[in-house]
């Protein structure tokens, strides 16, 4: 006697991205906290110290948040005019920022007031840094000039004038005091020494460069600006490497995860795309409401911080390993199982018979109710609302199963107003997913069979019947459409394809059609 | 003109055992039935065919157990004769020639010498009218008897052997035809009909389908075709007569059975669910459902310990009480069509076809038997007529049996066609299939062929299937697509290629054996492909007709194409590319050893099949034999042999290798033999007869090896067991003795005497001690003489046969005795010294 066999659930592939290592780690955050800020968010940096605050610069105003907290720590508020670029010094000591008005202010940390004031720029700064050996200053400004500044003295040191536009990007080398990377406006990156009078090297970008990148070994340089990424190789002289083009408005930001192995790119499109670095692939990417201006990433990738245009400072937090196992724990500590533990435990003596117990075969429930020929029920059961919603599989299995055995007009009819609404709800709502089409074609042709004698009865039924029609004639519409393209695409591809000859040999063919040749070779296959 | 002399066709196994209802012994260790032209005896525990009767030349209709003596069984046949057996030994003991072709026969303790037979009598002009008539059996020793004195007891019977039944012991008989319930009361020589309407108000069909009687009350139970049973009592009465009714069966109830005792009712039909209805408490029953096909018959064992039911799908499952099923006795599942060719499975070499609905069956070819069903659909079947299941349509194996690829198709009216190609990966440790893929709507219209690429020593597994809507597929096994292994899914099936050629449907396709071309037929044009590279290479054409088959050559003749056509064979030449012969013959099946070069191709002509094998590269066939059967054959297939022939002769070569089956129109499975082989299988089945009722299990087998063998090294270490063994003479009349069935053999107290004197040990030698012995001689003389004077007052024939058998064994016997008591003197004094140190 065989076991009664379940209905068997189709296993649709997933649509959509794949569930990689990748998706699971940048999933890994919690839902994002919101923070409104003054204006437009320019700048996030974060310090490199512990507790790792970041500045976020907004309008005239520069906030320091910490880690957790969602009112700034601090704010330098001592600002005329839009402030830009606030930066740490290596030491966290120290923040620096650009403004509007061409002077670059100088604060410590724990101040309030600015420690320095840097003027000689005719325009507004927006790029400013601390160089490595944490005594210089390098600003870049819409005057199209970068600066070296001594912060103790607060004189300019050296002059820039080698770009020909605004100067929006820069950074200066972590390893190196007297290197320092600009982008400008007019599509150049430029690499200085300090200790010569102009550029080391020059790379064309293409597009104005909005910001630039060094990797940690600093071999590796990222510049984005207009639509694309590019990696260049500096040990190459500025070799380009890599161009990347994901982003359908310009890129605006640049971060690195902490162990260098993913960029991280953030563009008015109002996404954050996820690369490898190994390969240039992108990996995730993020969505949020509106253009992105800055993006900031936390030690550990343990925050991922955002400000956009409609100055809105987005925060997400990277949940605790801890908290997640705790879940988990929990949810496996049901109290049925501590019922069912006596015993187990047991272990058989030598001389013990062992009376193995039929092992009850766990059917679901519309299964009980199919294999006892309860149409109706079982297709009730598939209805039910969390299946419904979140396992439309299952009742498209159910319905096809019922189809089957040929009772699934048996099991559609006889139905209240409550329950045939309910039934239409679900074949509106899945019969143009292709996956479901075939089946809830069939459903849905048998219950107008069914049903067209009521129909005019119940306002509610007639509405979604005539959304069931909007919804089908739409469908053919687009499957009309789609039928065009495709055979737009044949004409163009037939005709943009080199037409191949198909080897056949002359002899072949005229061998096949005439008939003296091979009769000399005729076996005689003759019956006995 | 080729000999064929002594190559024949013959059936080959799987007959049915699902034709009549089988029969289950007193003692319920073996079970009967019809099969054929043979009767089958299985053991009830092992499953195993223990032995098959035969001696009937048409198909046995029934088997009776012999109610007088329970160790006998009758079996009636449509050759006209009834047959009584001995079935524990396999002997025929009597023959009994009716003279009309039985349909089925029925007996009661009641009556004794007598025995009930439908028979459709020639004198009536009518077609088909069937007669109960009762037949006195003649009481005679002869072997052969011709039954003299037959009586019509009622006319206008059902032929069908449920349709008749004994009620209280033999008092009565009931019968039911049509819509008709006859019962026949035997001592008033009455008998009252009773009628039904045509159909109820409810539309239900009443037509009678059987009857059972109750064994001990006055109750006759008929199952109807709308699934209704009814109970009919007062029976005796023409008007007061009552019937209740049972329903739970939705469609035909196929078979009725009380048992002995008559507290249950058991019925079974199409639903496959067998009931057990509480006598008198009709409201209570039981059910044992998924019994697999649809029930046929049902029969309990004479103690009421077993249940016994057939099937649809050519099984009988055995039921202890209704609580389990305890054994399955299944044979070759023969479906209205085989919609899968025949294949055979490179790894258990067991011939593969359709089974039951939704499965695919493996039998071994061998063993003529079922190995295991694989279960293709998945799905629960249902039991109802009219209802479209999926069915099984493609099956192929890849070269080495480690991938099974089969196409599943639903086909409604209404709905479009549903279509699921699975792939089964081949489990090592489980031992059999594992589904790996299953790829739905691999097409959008029926796949017309399928095939695996041949070659062994490919790195990866092509498969190739084309379909009506014009395209063919190649699907090859793929490593998951991550680029970091995140989740272990193994390897699964893709889709590697698609192609269509001006829009023509491809018919069939075929790798060539070494996998390097694959030929697609598009209806008159034949394409070849590179699969490594996908580019088309050749077209060939043979205009007219469109290709239905295309086969690669072998070995030598690798480069060889041959293709049938409606009306014509082709063979292509695939080096120039050109067509190297035709012939015209309509060949519809064209089938290639795989061991050889061989081709054999049926071809339909006039009625009936041809068959002719060949090599491509020779214009004349090796052998070639006219009609082999009537009808089409589309089916066959080369299994290659366990063990190699080796036959000389240029005719029979071919058949060295492998053996060729087929499938004929009529579903029988048929092959060719020599005679040689037949010779060598006749022995060998003479040889299992031999042995005793001990089932042939491979474990008995093995055993029984092994301890042959220890017998055989215990022979060769000690001299007692040489001395035994040295006695051929007495060996032989032992078993002889032993096999002998008992109520052939003289009185147990004369075989006594014979057989303890074949145990005693005889000398070589006899000089020693001769004065003694003689006197011992005289005693012993006495003795004998006096047994056989206690023989003679027996019947004669036991004397004659006792004395053809002592006429050998004397003189041998007298020395053994003396030897006896020589050993015996011996060991009194040795025993005695012993005991007094």
């Amino acid at each position: 006697m065989a076991s009664f066999k379940p209905t068997k659930i189709q296993v649709y592939p997933k649509l959509g991205e794949k569930v990689t290592q990748d998706t699971l780690y940048w999933k890994n955050y919690k839902a994002p906290v919101q923070i409104k800020e003054f204006g437009a968010v320019t700048s996030i940096d974060f310090s490199p110290v512990t507790p790792h605050n970041f500045a976020v610069t907004a309008f005239t105003r520069i906030h320091i948040y910490g880690p957790f907290s969602q009112e700034p720590v601090k704010s330098f508020t001592r600002f005329k005019d839009t402030a830009y670029c606030g930066r740490f010094r290596s030491d966290g000591q120290l923040l620096v920022a650009g403004c509007e008005d061409s002077v670059v202010r100088l604060f410590d940390v724990s101040g309030k007031v600015a420690l320095r004031l840097f003027k000689g720029h005719t325009k507004a700064v927006h790029l400013t840094d601390f160089t490595s050996d944490r005594y210089q200053i390098l600003t870049g400004s819409d005057d199209y000039t970068c600066r070296l500044w001594d912060i103790p003295n607060a004189t300019e040191l050296t002059t820039y004038t080698e770009h020909a536009d605004y100067i929006r990007c820069g950074v200066t080398s972590k390893l190196n005091r007297d290197l320092f990377i600009t982008g400008s406006y007019d599509h150049t990156v430029k690499l200085f020494d300090a200790r010569v009078e102009k550029s080391v090297i020059t790379m064309d970008h293409g597009q104005p460069v909005e910001s630039v990148l060094l990797y940690p070994s600093e071999g590796l340089l990222v510049s984005a600006g207009g639509r694309h990424v590019k990696v260049w190789d500096l040990l190459k002289g500025g070799q380009p490497l890599v161009s990347l083009k994901n982003h359908h408005k310009t890129v605006t930001s640049l971060a690195l995860s902490s162990n260098g192995q993913r960029l991280l790119s953030a563009s008015l499109d109002r996404h954050v795309k996820v690369y490898n670095t190994t390969n240039y692939k992108v990996v995730h990417n993020f969505d949020y409401a509106a253009s992105i201006l800055s993006l900031g990433l936390a030690p550990d990738d343990a925050s991922i911080v955002v400000g956009m245009t409609n100055s809105i400072l987005s925060i997400k937090h990277r949940k605790n390993q801890e908290d997640s196992k705790e879940v988990a724990g929990q949810q496996r500590r049901r109290p049925s199982y501590r019922v069912f533990v006596k015993g187990k435990n047991y272990v058989p003596k030598q001389d013990d018979y062992l009376v193995s117990k039929p092992v009850k075969e766990h059917l679901a429930k519309y299964d009980k109710q199919l294999q006892r020929f309860n149409v109706s029920k079982a297709l009730d059961t598939a209805l039910g609302t969390y299946i419904r919603f979140r396992k439309p599989e299952i009742t498209v299995a159910v319905i096809k199963e019922l189809d089957r055995r040929g009772t699934l007009k048996n099991a559609l009819a006889g139905r209240d107003e409550r329950g045939l609404s309910q039934l239409l709800n679900f074949i509106i709502g899945n019969l143009v997913d292709a996956r479901f089409t075939p089946v809830l074609v069939t459903a849905a042709e048998m219950i107008l069979d069914i049903y067209q004698s009521v129909i005019g009865q119940s306002p509610v039924v007639d509405r979604q019947l005539l959304r069931l029609q909007d919804l089908v004639k739409r469908e053919i519409e687009f499957q009309k459409d789609l039928l065009e393209v495709l055979g737009m695409l044949d004409t163009m591809f037939a005709s943009s394809l080199p037409r191949k000859e198909v080897p056949c040999s002359g002899i072949g063919r005229s061998n096949g059609l005439t008939q003296g040749e091979p009769s000399t070779s005729k076996p005689q296959l003759q019956v006995t | 003109m080729v000999e064929h002399g002594d190559i024949r066709v013959v059936h080959c196994g799987g007959s049915k055992i699902n034709f009549r209802d089988p029969v289950i012994t007193h003692d319920s260790r073996f079970l009967l039935c019809a099969s054929g032209e043979a009767v089958k005896v299985f053991s009830t525990s092992t499953e195993e065919c223990i032995h098959e009767l035969r001696g009937h030349t048409g198909l046995v209709t029934g088997v009776l157990l012999r109610p007088s003596n329970h160790l006998q069984v009758y079996s009636s046949s449509l050759d006209g004769t009834l047959r009584l057996w001995d079935f524990t030994d396999g002997i025929l003991i009597k023959t009994c020639v009716i003279g009309y072709p039985i349909y089925s026969f029925y007996a009661s303790a009641k009556h004794e010498n007598v025995i009930f037979i439908v028979a459709s009598m020639p004198s009536d002009k009518r077609a088909e009218r069937f007669q109960l008539v009762a037949v006195h059996l003649p009481q005679s020793g002869d072997q052969m008897v011709e039954a003299q004195e037959l009586s019509a007891v009622l006319s206008g019977v059902n032929p069908n052997p449920a349709a008749i039944a004994f009620g209280r012991g033999g008092e009565f008989i009931a019968s039911v035809n049509d819509l008709q319930l006859e019962v026949y009361f035997f001592k008033k020589q009455k008998s009252f009909r009773f009628f039904l309407k045509e159909d109820n108000k409810k539309g239900g069909w009443n037509t009678f389908t059987c009857v059972a009687c109750h064994p001990k009350d006055d109750c006759i139970a008929t199952g109807h075709e709308d699934g209704k049973i009814r109970l009919w009592r007062n029976f005796n009465h023409n008007k007061e007569y009552t019937y209740s009714t049972l329903h739970w069966h939705h469609s035909a109830v196929s078979s009725l059975c009380f048992t002995p005792e008559g507290t249950n009712l058991l019925s079974g039909g199409v639903e496959s669910v067998l009931i057990q209805w509480r006598y008198n408490q009709e409201s209570e029953r039981d059910f044992l459902p998924r019994l697999g096909g649809a029930i046929t018959h049902i029969t309990v064992s004479p103690d009421g310990s077993l249940f016994c039911t057939s099937h649809s799908d050519n099984k009988i499952t055995i039921i202890q009480s209704c609580v389990k099923v305890s054994a399955v006795i299944q044979g070759l599942v023969k479906g209205d069509s085989i919609r899968t060719d025949l294949m055979m499975d490179p790894r258990s070499k067991a011939l593969v076809l359709n089974g039951k609905p939704g499965h695919l069956q493996f039998y071994s070819l061998q063993r003529d038997k079922l190995l295991y069903n694989l279960d293709i659909v998945q799905q629960e079947y249902i039991h109802e007529s009219g209802l479209q299941q999926f069915e099984v349509v493609k099956a192929a194996f890849d070269a080495s049996g480690s991938w099974l690829a089969t196409v599943e198709e639903r086909h409604q009216k209404v709905a479009e066609l549903e279509l699921n190609l699975k792939l089964w990966a081949f489990d090592e440790q489980t031992q059999s299939f594992v589904l790996n893929t299953t790829i739905s709507a691999p097409h959008d219209a029926q796949i017309t062929a399928m095939c695996f690429c041949q070659a062994t020593d490919s790195q990866t597994t092509l498969l190739v299937s084309t379909s009506k809507d014009g395209h063919f597929k190649a699907w090859q096994l793929a490593a998951p697509a991550h680029t970091e292994g995140t989740d272990d899914e193994g390897p699964s099936w893709l889709c590697d290629f698609v192609s269509a050629y001006h829009g023509l449907v491809p018919e069939c396709c075929s790798f060539s054996a070494d996998g390097s071309l694959l030929a697609v037929a598009f209806q008159e044009v034949v394409t070849v492909w590179s699969p490594s590279t996908w580019e088309l290479l050749t077209t060939l054409s043979q205009p007219p007709g469109a290709v239905s088959d295309l086969c690669f050559g072998r070995l030598s003749c690798s480069k060889y194409l041959l293709g049938t056509t409606a009306s014509n064979l082709l063979c292509w030449n695939l080096l120039t590319c050109s067509l190297e012969w035709t012939t015209s013959m309509d060949v519809r099946r064209l089938v290639a050893d795989p061991l050889s070069e061989n081709m054999a191709a049926f071809c339909y002509q006039s009625g009936s099949t041809d068959l002719f094998v060949f090599k491509p590269s020779e214009p004349r066939p090796l052998f070639s034999h006219k009609a082999v059967c009537s009808g089409k054959v589309t089916q066959a297939v080369f299994a290659p042999r366990e063990e190699m022939l080796e036959s000389c002769k240029e005719s029979r070569q071919w058949l060295n290798r492998s053996q060729l089956y087929f499938l004929t129109q009529q579903m029988d499975l048929m092959t060719f033999t020599t005679k040689a082989e037949e010779d060598r299988l006749l022995a060998s089945s003479k040889q299992l007869v031999i042995d005793d009722s001990v089932a042939m299990t491979p474990f008995y087998l093995l055993l029984g090896k092994h301890r042959q063998q220890q017998l055989e090294h215990q022979d060769s270490d000690s001299s007692l067991w040489a001395e035994r063994t040295a006695l051929p003479q007495t060996s032989a009349s032992m078993k002889e003795l032993l096999q002998t069935p008992a109520h052939v053999l003289p009185s147990t107290s004369y075989l006594c005497s014979m057989f303890v004197q074949s145990l005693l040990i005889s000398v070589s030698d006899a000089r020693e001690e001769k004065a003694h012995a003689e006197e011992e001689m005289e005693s012993e003389k006495e003795e004998e003489d006096s047994e056989e004077e206690m023989e003679s007052s027996r019947s004669k024939p036991e004397l004659a046969a006792a004395a053809a058998t002592e006429s050998d064994t004397p003189a041998l016997t007298k020395a053994q005795a003396r030897e006896l008591r020589r050993v015996r003197k011996l060991d009194h004094s040795w025993l005695a010294g012993l005991l007094d140190s």
